[in-house]
């Protein structure tokens, strides 16, 4: 993995940074990198709260807050943002008022590389939103400023369309790390970790290429 | 929250009837319904902190419950209730939780506007 000055993610939800690129984000905290990690919201409509539940709707979002501090801790981001939008309202902000959000932070903080959600193939609208505002803000810039742009994509017709991730980044040297931060969010994971520690246990091969490989479309500018 | 108990919500109902109140109403299937199985129709609402008054309330069931607010010139309705709660504000909390305890609707009812 290529050293990178300084690494800004962008993703609307506690827990987005856990499933797809914790372990990168962790490898690059490893080489020494500097992350600064936006987070939009608080996942305050998230429907995961315990079985039987052990919070509600109107205390889900103290307990993710809290969550999403443990899991930045587990893999080592010093700085933490959370932009106080709000769940599944992000698609309906002024659009502009969110690219030049997008713009200051960027502005501020310098990143030789943006991780965030592919625009159109992540599936969830605060996703795309999200995305499509940090490559706008991003397409803004003058070009020798550009950081470079790695992009998560899951959407169902996301290969056949954008083709195969070009890069794949293997974590397993920080595989503890990205387990802790899944376990950090355990509103949100509590039943699907058991499941993955029980396949790990088991070396089971499927469970092993989805948490060791990190697959990110890189997203060129033209002009 | 606590399995829904029609004689400790209606209780609370009937507190919180006329008089002005702000209510969270919701209904969810996830944002990954449709990703996860394609021939689900996704749909939801939620409306947060509309301001109200309503004459009474009633919870009625088998579990899980169906909690009704008639308004002077409308109505309020959530069907699925399986949980409540009082929080520390003295805030009603109604909730639908699915077989795997996801949250599926939500009915709050508080004398003060939701953060």
């Amino acid at each position: 993995m290529e050293k990178e000055r300084q690494l800004l993610v962008v993703f609307p939800h506690p827990d987005d940074e856990a499933f797809g690129v914790s372990g990168t984000i962790a490898s690059h905290v490893k080489n020494g990198t500097p992350v600064t990690y936006a987070c939009l919201t608080l996942g305050e409509m998230g429907r995961n709260m315990g079985n039987p539940p052990f919070c509600n709707r109107e205390s889900l979002p103290k307990i993710r807050k809290q969550e999403l501090q443990d899991a930045a801790n587990a893999i080592g981001i010093q700085d933490l943002r959370m932009l106080g939008y709000r769940d599944k309202t992000v698609e309906f902000e002024d659009p502009e008022k969110l690219i030049q959000h997008m713009g200051a932070i960027i502005e501020e903080v310098k990143p030789s590389l943006i991780i965030s959600f592919y625009p159109g193939y992540s599936v969830h609208p605060d996703h795309d939103a999200t995305g499509a505002a940090v490559v706008e803000a991003v397409k803004r810039m003058p070009k020798q400023e550009r950081p470079k742009l790695n992009l998560v994509a899951f959407a169902k017709n996301c290969i056949d369309e954008l083709g195969e991730p070009d890069i794949v980044h293997n974590i397993s040297a920080v595989m503890p790390q990205k387990i802790a931060a899944l376990k950090a969010h355990k509103s949100q994971t509590q039943l699907m970790v058991a499941n993955v520690e029980e396949k790990l246990k088991q070396k089971d091969p499927d469970m092993l290429a989805w948490l060791e490989n990190e697959r990110f479309w890189s997203y060129e500018i033209e002009n | 929250m606590e399995p829904a108990k029609i004689e400790s919500v209606q209780k609370e109902l009937d507190r919180l009837a006329k008089q002005d109140v702000f209510i969270h109403l919701e209904t969810t299937n996830g944002a990954y319904a449709t990703h996860n199985d394609e021939s689900f129709f996704s749909s939801g609402a939620y409306i947060r902190n509309a301001k109200i008054q309503y004459e009474h309330g009633k919870i009625t069931g088998p579990n899980p419950f169906r909690v009704g607010l008639k308004m002077d010139i409308g109505w309020v309705y959530a069907e699925g209730i399986t949980h409540y709660e009082v929080d520390e504000k003295g805030r009603l909390l109604l909730a639908g939780h699915d077989f795997q305890g996801k949250l599926a609707v939500a009915l709050e009812i508080g004398t003060t506007p939701f953060e």
